[in-house]
């Protein structure tokens, strides 16, 4: 399975919530912390489920994920 | 060992700038794929766009490369005159339903009544955002807006206009499709449209319109996942996605 992880632009977030439903891994939460436009940000659970589909950026209306892949690379 | 690579990212051609619009907005989802459009293109330096009056007023301040304003409704008109003068660069107008469909309904008939080599791109999220979500010429029946308490009244304020329809009938249009941005497969769908219609424009073949069915989550008072399960029911079933016209 690919592995991945994302990447949140905090002032870009409103939390609009469409990025939690497109993550098919449950891999996004909306948190506690607030940006300073005053909308409460969704934050990256870190629990390595992440399988790097992109789906969360394509949804995200404002251009506010990255969405890295990781390739892991055998011991040399 | 283990190497990481940005597979997907804010395209170039946005500003830094944070979009004003309302969250889940459909304007933000339509400026993010018109600018990874134009970066996928290369044509960031060739580019320019006309901005209506409504919520994409300051389409400017996110897009990455020039980008006028028009007078309201006047934008295909404004790009018209631009394509003219520069024919070697592409041109399009971005515009919202309040603007296009409404007060610039002459502009927009007679520019694809002339089949002007540009490329339109239509809002259509049936009431005028930005000034508190009054009824627009779209707005569906028994829809409630601040204008229509009761809900659209067809004896009243007549029948949601599909624009599209009404300029397949011109010789000049050579293509129209309607997409909606509801989910990441249909924002995928809608990308795929929108480039083709930039690169009708870039390949002569005349002028192209997509018109997006974009929510408005604070003005119909939903969330936004609410809002685009409404234009997946309701707004679908009157305005039918799909292809309108493609002259080959």
């Amino acid at each position: 399975m690919r592995k991945g992880r994302i990447i949140i632009e905090v002032d870009r977030c409103k939390g609009c919530l469409l990025c939690i439903a497109a993550c098919k891994p449950k891999q996004i939460k909306i948190s506690k912390k607030m940006n300073k436009t005053g909308y409460n940000i969704v934050e990256f659970c870190d629990e390595g489920k992440c399988n790097a589909c992109t789906l969360c950026g394509i949804i995200c209306p404002d251009a506010a994920i990255e969405v890295i892949e990781i390739i892991e690379t055998e011991k040399k | 060992m283990s190497t990481e690579k940005t597979i997907y990212k804010k395209p170039t051609s946005l500003t830094d700038r944070p979009f004003t619009y309302c969250w889940g907005c459909g304007h933000s989802t339509i400026h993010k794929l018109i600018a990874e459009i134009v970066d996928e293109l290369g044509i960031r330096e060739t580019i320019i766009g006309v901005a209506p009056v409504g919520c994409a007023v300051f389409a400017y301040d996110f897009w990455n490369f020039d980008v006028t304003e028009a007078a309201h409704g006047r934008a295909p008109v404004v790009a018209t005159a631009i394509k003219r003068v520069h024919p070697g660069k592409t041109v399009f107008c971005y515009q919202g339903d309040g603007d296009l469909a409404s007060i610039g309904m002459a502009e927009i008939i007679h520019t694809a009544n002339r089949g002007e080599n540009i490329t339109v791109i239509f809002i259509n999220n049936t009431n005028y955002g930005m000034t508190g979500g009054q009824l627009a010429p779209t707005s569906l029946i028994g829809q409630v807006t601040t204008t229509s308490p009761n809900g659209r009244d067809v004896k009243n304020y007549g029948y949601p206009i599909r624009v599209s329809e009404l300029l397949a009938q011109f010789e000049g249009v050579k293509y129209l499709e309607r997409v909606k941005v509801t989910d990441a497969v249909s924002v995928i769908k809608a990308k795929k449209v929108i480039k083709k219609a930039f690169m009708n424009q870039i390949n002569g073949v005349g002028f192209s319109m997509v018109e997006v069915l974009a929510s408005c989550p604070a003005n119909w008072r939903k969330d936004p996942i609410e809002s685009n399960e409404m234009i997946d029911g309701e707004i679908s079933k009157y305005y039918q996605v799909g292809v309108i016209k493609d002259v080959k």
